[in-house]
């Protein structure tokens, strides 16, 4: 518990979150093997890869889910990400979406993002803790941010699945994370929710450093701006460099553009 | 406190609260042959169902609201008997058929002196400690190491089946020291006064009222507290819980170790009045009977639990009266009809307003801001 009162991230060198020799092995198959990759602060950092990339599976070392075999992960320069647990770590500043949007379902909008809100998580501040007007003013600003004004009273289960990615994301940015990792987060959504989506990583650029992942290329090409592609391949990096860059390399295009 | 329930609930609560307190008075006041007599088992048996009640609010805490479905919440509820048991048994005195000083079974046993952990059994608020204590301390120990090893649904759930299944067999055994399969019974007095006067079993009702109705209103207070939200969330999805940084481990053992003691206190208070406690509380069947209370009522409703305590055991009542043979088909039977056709319970027939409440909460809202 420690951790989560170290707020200042020792981010002196400049990234955010470096990954060096990860690998995660599971029963011989090597999901991520010797993966390094570093993520500069305020950075907005796009990984593709075909199905079986190690995806998913980096996104579960960088938040504790999954433990490499070998290999670390660090979090700014001092906090050893796989001494952690998963809570931990997200108290640390990692927030996390996952592939399918995870929200309590029978609670209302409102109190997703309340229970969210980065404050004391331990089990007597929650008995005890009132709601104050700053909060409900951060809450109601979340709202706005991520197009749910309106909706708070709302069970969130009723929500839209484009409206429930929007709610997670919500509910990421109240934590006031370092770090945001988003998995998928326009799958399933219809063209103008994917638009909307864009515009909202766009407000986020440079206040968070953010880490998507992708499928849709037609996104990854609208939000990536000339930022920094990495194309993930049998879980390593396969290469790394602007959209245009990475669309051209003939290795990318065998194993994933061209199919 | 306002907040806890709406003004009309308080009300009915309160009304509810008088009209249960006046069946022993009315069993005091008026002569048998009165019209407005309450009979004696009459108010035994509401007694009784008062300290179902609180077990199956207890069970709701976790169950309905944490998700973690309990099959061994009858351990709980019986070690809190035991432990009250104990006192009832030394204050027997000399009064008991071998006219020892040691408990009658402890005679026929040919035990010479009390056992270690009978010491200071005789001081009725340190076994009201224990009552509290023991199943306290056992719940989080087991707790612990079973939520710490993330061990979740059917598994826990047949893990604590097995609990409260050993703890029988332990209880069963005279050597145990603690009345072997006879378990406690002829109690006399308590606190001095004799346990079978009518003005002692109302105070014990009066009791087990208040009893009631404090874990009411302390279930109710959790439930609406902020920590309330996260239990539900441990229910609905605990992964994402971890992931805004929570660790669902202290929350689910805190409720999980409230949800023992109050079940406890329930079985402390059930002991003297129905002047028996002995290991076949702890058999399965009574704590999957529990779930089958909270399930009938309506599970995550905490009025729901008490429904479902007083509704099924009033029909037990009834059955096994009528039909003694048949009960457990019976009990059965409801419980596959109410998972299949009603799965919020009695409530659930009367409740169908909450959605529509839901979906109309926006609306209001752009009022406000209007």
């Amino acid at each position: 518990m420690k951790v989560a009162q170290d707020n200042r991230l020792d981010t002196s060198h400049g990234a955010i979150l470096y990954l060096e020799d990860v690998t995660v092995e599971f029963d011989g198959f090597r999901a991520l093997n010797k993966l390094s990759l570093d993520i500069s602060v305020g950075e907005l950092r796009c990984i593709i890869g075909p199905n079986g990339a190690g995806k998913t599976t980096m996104m579960d070392v960088i938040t504790g889910k999954t433990r490499p075999s070998s290999g670390s992960a660090w979090f700014g320069q001092r906090l050893d990400l796989s001494a952690l647990t998963e809570y931990q770590i997200a108290q640390a500043g990692i927030g996390r979406k996952f592939q399918r949007p995870t929200v309590f379902e029978s609670h209302t909008v409102f109190e997703n993002l309340e229970l969210a809100m980065k404050m004391d998580k331990r089990v007597r501040p929650t008995l005890f803790a009132r709601l104050g007007g700053e909060q409900r003013d951060k809450i109601d600003a979340i709202l706005r941010q991520v197009r749910l004004e309106g909706q708070a009273q709302r069970q969130a289960g009723l929500l839209s699945h484009g409206q429930k990615q929007w709610l997670e994301i919500g509910m990421l940015l109240i934590q006031d994370p370092q770090l945001i990792l988003l998995d998928e987060p326009v799958a399933g959504m219809s063209d103008a929710e994917t638009a909307r989506t864009a515009e909202l990583l766009d407000e986020l650029r440079g206040k968070h450093s953010i880490v998507v992942v992708e499928h849709d290329m037609g996104f990854v090409a609208e939000i990536a701006q000339g930022g920094k592609v990495t194309v993930l391949h049998e879980g390593a990096v396969l290469a790394q460099g602007r959209m245009d860059e990475v669309q051209t390399d003939e290795r990318v295009i065998e194993v994933y553009l061209g199919r | 406190m306002n907040k806890l329930f709406s003004r009309r609930a308080w009300c009915a609560l309160a009304c509810l609260v008088v009209l249960a307190a006046l069946l022993p008075a009315c069993n005091l006041a008026f002569a048998p042959e009165h019209a407005l007599h309450v009979p004696d088992y009459l108010v035994g048996l509401a007694g009784k169902f008062m300290c179902y009640a609180m077990a199956a609010l207890a069970l709701d805490l976790v169950w309905g609201y944490t998700g973690i479905l309990s099959l061994g919440h009858g351990l709980f509820f019986a070690l809190g008997g035991y432990a009250h048991g104990m006192y009832l048994m030394r204050a027997i005195g000399r009064d008991g058929v071998y006219q020892s000083a040691l408990p009658d079974f402890m005679v026929f046993l040919d035990w010479k002196e009390l056992p270690w952990y009978w010491a200071m059994t005789d001081s009725f608020w340190y076994c009201l400690a224990l009552v509290v204590l023991v199943p306290g301390a056992l719940a989080f120990v087991f707790g612990y190491f079973a939520f710490r090893s993330r061990i979740k649904g059917v598994y826990f759930s047949i893990i604590t089946q097995a609990l409260t299944y050993a703890f029988m067999l332990l209880f069963f055994r005279n050597d145990t020291g603690f009345g072997g399969n006879n378990g406690f019974t002829d109690f006399k007095r308590i606190l001095g006064y004799s346990i079978t006067a009518p003005a002692t079993k109302a105070v014990l009702y009066l009791a087990t009222l208040g009893g009631l109705v404090g874990a009411l209103l302390l279930c109710r207070w959790i439930v609406a507290s902020r920590l309330g939200r996260v239990l539900q969330a441990v229910r609905d999805s605990e992964a994402r819980l971890m992931f805004i940084g929570y660790n669902p481990l202290w929350f689910k053992l805190f409720v999980w170790t409230l949800s023992a003691v109050l079940c406890a206190i329930a079985g402390a208070l059930y002991v003297p009045q129905v002047g028996i406690i002995n290991p076949s509380e702890m058999s399965p069947a009574n704590s999957i009977e529990m779930v089958v209370w909270v399930a009938v009522g309506g599970r995550g409703t905490l009025l729901g639990a008490i429904l479902g305590a007083f509704a099924v055991n009033g029909l037990k009542s009834w059955f096994t009266a009528a039909f003694p043979d048949l009960w457990l088909f019976a009990l059965g039977l409801l419980f596959i009809l109410v998972t299949l056709l009603m799965q919020k319970g009695l409530l659930g027939l009367r409740l169908p307003r909450r959605p529509r409440r839901a979906a109309a909460a926006p609306r209001q809202e752009l009022e406000e801001v209007a």
